[in-house]
């Protein structure tokens, strides 16, 4: 096959795309350039330039290891993308209250939907990425599942691609743990193999999520209420809290029955802090729109496994398509039959039976006992 | 395989490796008094003699430097410090706005952090300055303009400038002129001296020569502050070790070129009209960017840059590298991100087209077969090109 092996300058999709080469593909690496451009204001018309455009330090790494592998190597530019369907979508849904995911965000938007189908368009059969996670080729199709390596699985930011998308995938890391591709990417004289794991949101490097909301959404002070609405502190901005939150809350006063308060909800409309309890945390039902089934839909109640964070815990559930409205066409009702806590509106709930990825959806609203 | 991408490097002559191997093999600094010394400076001054020669200019008037860049950096900045310095109301520059970016960065430069002032001259859809322009902006203030700077041909669309126009109207207004010669070497007939230019800048490896190597001619009359400063080199003007086997290999290759410019001109005249064609024959909807010629009189004989509507630049590149076509889409930032040349939009061309062309550039090496081997190439890769749209594009913001 012709494949486009998407290199980030990382460990991980320099081995993916070692061991795809070394499956007789044919790769082309491509680093792809998502920072914003910073275009000082040069010359004449058009000759302004962006210098230090994308990350050059991680477009080095990853242009050695494209030597190193002897594949053909290009830097594609999909900043202004990334700048619209991932940054300004984080922004807009932090400011509406809700938890986005960027990653998952991405790899639905841009990895495997704009950088895909460009991909297509040239003449490549699929897109080679370090993600950890597996794909099983069954009668039925292609079936996304969890990666070996339960600390590295990476199949919850992938729920959201459909079937057509992941038969244009290719995922060499699923069946390794983390320090078997390390070791690997070592032995093959890769330079990056001791590179730290990124953890951050790529575009916030240093790590100051809530510095880099405030600086783009303002303040906007307001109430810090319990859940009979008495007021117990203010705040600067709703949007800098996410359900589940415990700290910067700075309200002195401890929770009645002596434990540490939590956010409970975020309503950035009156912008509104409620807290409460660890208890008031759980969460026994959600509702969840953006509804993806990963092969035909079921016809009534299915019981699964629920996962409703990158690294979360998944629970048992009984997911259940509810018959949406005009508005929401694809809604799902999920009964978790354990509860979980810190469960946010915009989190994906990814649904799995075992290890195999049946669903997906966006949380809208969740309910506690 | 086919290279089409001399303008960007071109391979060395054997004849210039030969005499780099020569000079490499013998130890010397040509600032040494000692035999040695002497020695090294001998083939330093005799290659001196050799690039004069073949510029047109006298000895005494080649300083080299380690590159084309390093080269444009001393001609303008150099300029533009004594003229100022001379004269603290001279902050004007006259500059082209489709120059190389080693003139256009050093211009912006001075604008920025040293308080010039810098007007753009104004191009036509060729991409070629007027210098009645030029005349009617130093008769409103000479006596602001601390220097003109303009290309003898440009790197990008292969347009030649009337340089010896604009360097004699300059001149009537005692304004010097800095002229970048890097891509007209070996192409067209450069000479310093019949030019008129202050300073002028040309590189090596362009013209067959080692990489790293260039000279800048400097009028001998022509007043220059030093952007290096050390041990004295080049009459105080460019300090450092000279680099002697390097410089032995650009005189070679100076001389090469001089000798054999007009039937190299003609021979890639020829097959850049065969590639044009050839092209134009795959996708009647391609368009020539740069003055069409005939005759080297307006145009670059090795350079063929062409807008092909709808299909991506960056990727055309590609696909034509995978088929064995290497060539270029002008410009990328250090990262490798394609951007819309300065150059294109300039002349007038809008972002989409400016993102949508490549650069085919022939030298010496090349032949009927790598012509041949494009054209094969192309249909295929223009397919996909357009397949793919021109998504990726970043365009540049005003």
């Amino acid at each position: 096959m012709k494949v486009l092996a998407a290199l980030s300058g990382g460990v991980d999709s320099a081995v993916a795309a070692a061991r795809a080469r070394d499956a007789g593909h044919e790769v082309t690496g491509v680093h792809l350039a998502l920072a914003g451009p910073a275009t000082s204001g040069a010359g004449p018309r058009g000759t302004a330039r962006a210098r230090g455009c994308c990350s050059p330090a991680d477009a080095r790494d990853a242009r050695r290891v494209a030597d190193v592998l002897d594949i053909p190597f290009y830097v594609w530019d999909f900043a202004e993308r990334f700048r619209e369907d991932v940054v300004e979508d984080f922004l807009a849904e932090y400011a509406a209250g809700r938890t986005p995911n960027p990653c998952l965000r991405c790899n639905e938007r841009i990895k495997f939907a704009a950088v895909a189908d460009r991909a297509s368009a040239l003449g490549f059969d699929a897109v080679c990425t370090g993600h950890y996670a597996r794909l099983v080729t069954s009668a039925d199709g292609v079936a996304l599942h969890r990666a070996v390596d339960p600390a590295k699985d990476q199949s919850y930011v992938l729920g959201v691609l459909t079937g057509e998308q992941l038969t244009r995938c290719l995922f060499p890391l699923g069946e390794s743990r983390k320090l078997e591709v390390r070791a690997e990417a070592r032995e093959r004289g890769l330079l990056v193999a001791g590179k730290p794991d990124s953890h951050d949101v790529c575009f916030i490097p240093d790590g100051d999520t809530d510095g880099w909301l405030r600086a783009r959404l303002g303040t906007a002070p307001g109430p810090v209420v319990d859940r009979g609405g008495r007021v117990l502190g203010t705040h600067q901005g709703a949007y800098a809290f996410t359900v589940g939150q415990r700290r910067g809350l700075r309200l002195g006063v401890p929770d009645p029955d002596g434990g540490p308060r939590y956010v409970l909800q975020v309503s950035p409309a009156t912008a509104t802090v409620t807290v409460g309890s660890a208890g008031d945390l759980e969460v026994v039902a959600l509702d969840a729109d953006h509804l993806r089934w990963a092969g035909p839909a079921p016809a009534g109640p299915v019981e699964c496994l629920a996962q409703v964070r990158a690294h979360g815990e998944a629970v048992a559930a009984r997911a259940e398509p509810v018959a949406g409205g005009p508005t929401y066409p694809g809604r799902l009702r999920v009964v978790l039959h354990r509860a979980l806590r810190g469960v946010a509106p915009g989190q994906a709930v990814v649904l799995y039976d075992a290890d195999r990825v049946v669903g997906s959806a966006t949380i809208v609203s969740t309910a506690g006992q | 395989m086919a290279y089409l991408d001399h303008a960007a490097t071109t391979p060395i002559l054997a004849e210039a490796r030969e005499a780099m191997n020569a000079a490499m093999g013998v130890c010397g600094n040509a600032s040494s008094l000692h035999s040695a010394g002497r020695r090294a400076r001998r083939v330093a001054e005799e290659s001196r003699e050799s690039v004069a020669a073949a510029l047109g200019a006298r000895p005494g008037e080649v300083v080299f430097t380690a590159g084309g860049t390093e080269a444009d950096n001393l001609g303008v900045k150099g300029l533009y410090w004594s003229r100022h310095a001379a004269d603290p109301r001279r902050r004007v520059i006259l500059a082209s706005p489709v120059e190389h970016h080693a003139v256009l960065d050093p211009v912006c430069w001075l604008r920025d952090h040293q308080g010039a002032v810098v007007r753009w001259l104004g191009v036509d859809s060729h991409g070629r300055i007027d210098p009645d322009q030029v005349d009617r902006l130093l008769a409103e203030d000479a006596g602001r303009v601390a220097l003109v700077t303009v290309m003898w041909a440009n790197n990008e669309v292969g347009t030649v400038q009337p340089v010896e126009v604009v360097v004699a109207v300059a001149h009537r207004y005692g304004v010097p002129v800095h002229v970048d010669a890097v891509a007209a070497l070996g192409q067209l007939s450069v000479d310093a001296t019949i030019s008129g230019a202050d300073t002028l800048a040309v590189s090596a490896h362009k013209i067959g020569g080692p990489i790293g190597v260039g000279a800048l001619v400097v009028r001998s009359d022509a007043e220059l502050t030093p952007v290096l400063h050390g041990g004295g080199q080049e009459a105080g003007i460019r300090s450092g070790t000279l680099d002697v086997p390097g410089i032995a290999g650009f005189a070679v290759a100076a001389q090469l070129a001089h000798d054999r410019r007009d039937r190299l001109a003609e021979r890639l005249a020829g097959l850049r009209d065969s590639l044009v064609d050839g092209v134009r024959g795959v996708d009647p909807s391609s368009l020539l960017n740069g003055d069409p010629g005939p005759g080297p009189a307006s145009r670059l004989p090795g350079n063929a840059h062409l807008t092909f509507p709808g299909a991506g630049g960056d990727s055309l590149l590609m696909l034509l590298d995978a088929a064995g076509v290497e060539c270029s889409t002008g410009s990328a930032c250090s990262a490798g991100v394609p951007q819309a040349s300065h150059v294109l939009l300039a002349m007038g061309v809008d972002e989409q087209a400016a993102l949508c062309s490549v650069r085919f550039s022939l030298g010496h090496s090349s032949t009927a077969t790598d012509v041949q081997e494009l054209v094969t190439a192309l249909p295929a890769a223009l397919d996909r090109a357009r397949r793919a749209g021109v998504s990726s594009a970043r365009l540049v913001r005003r």
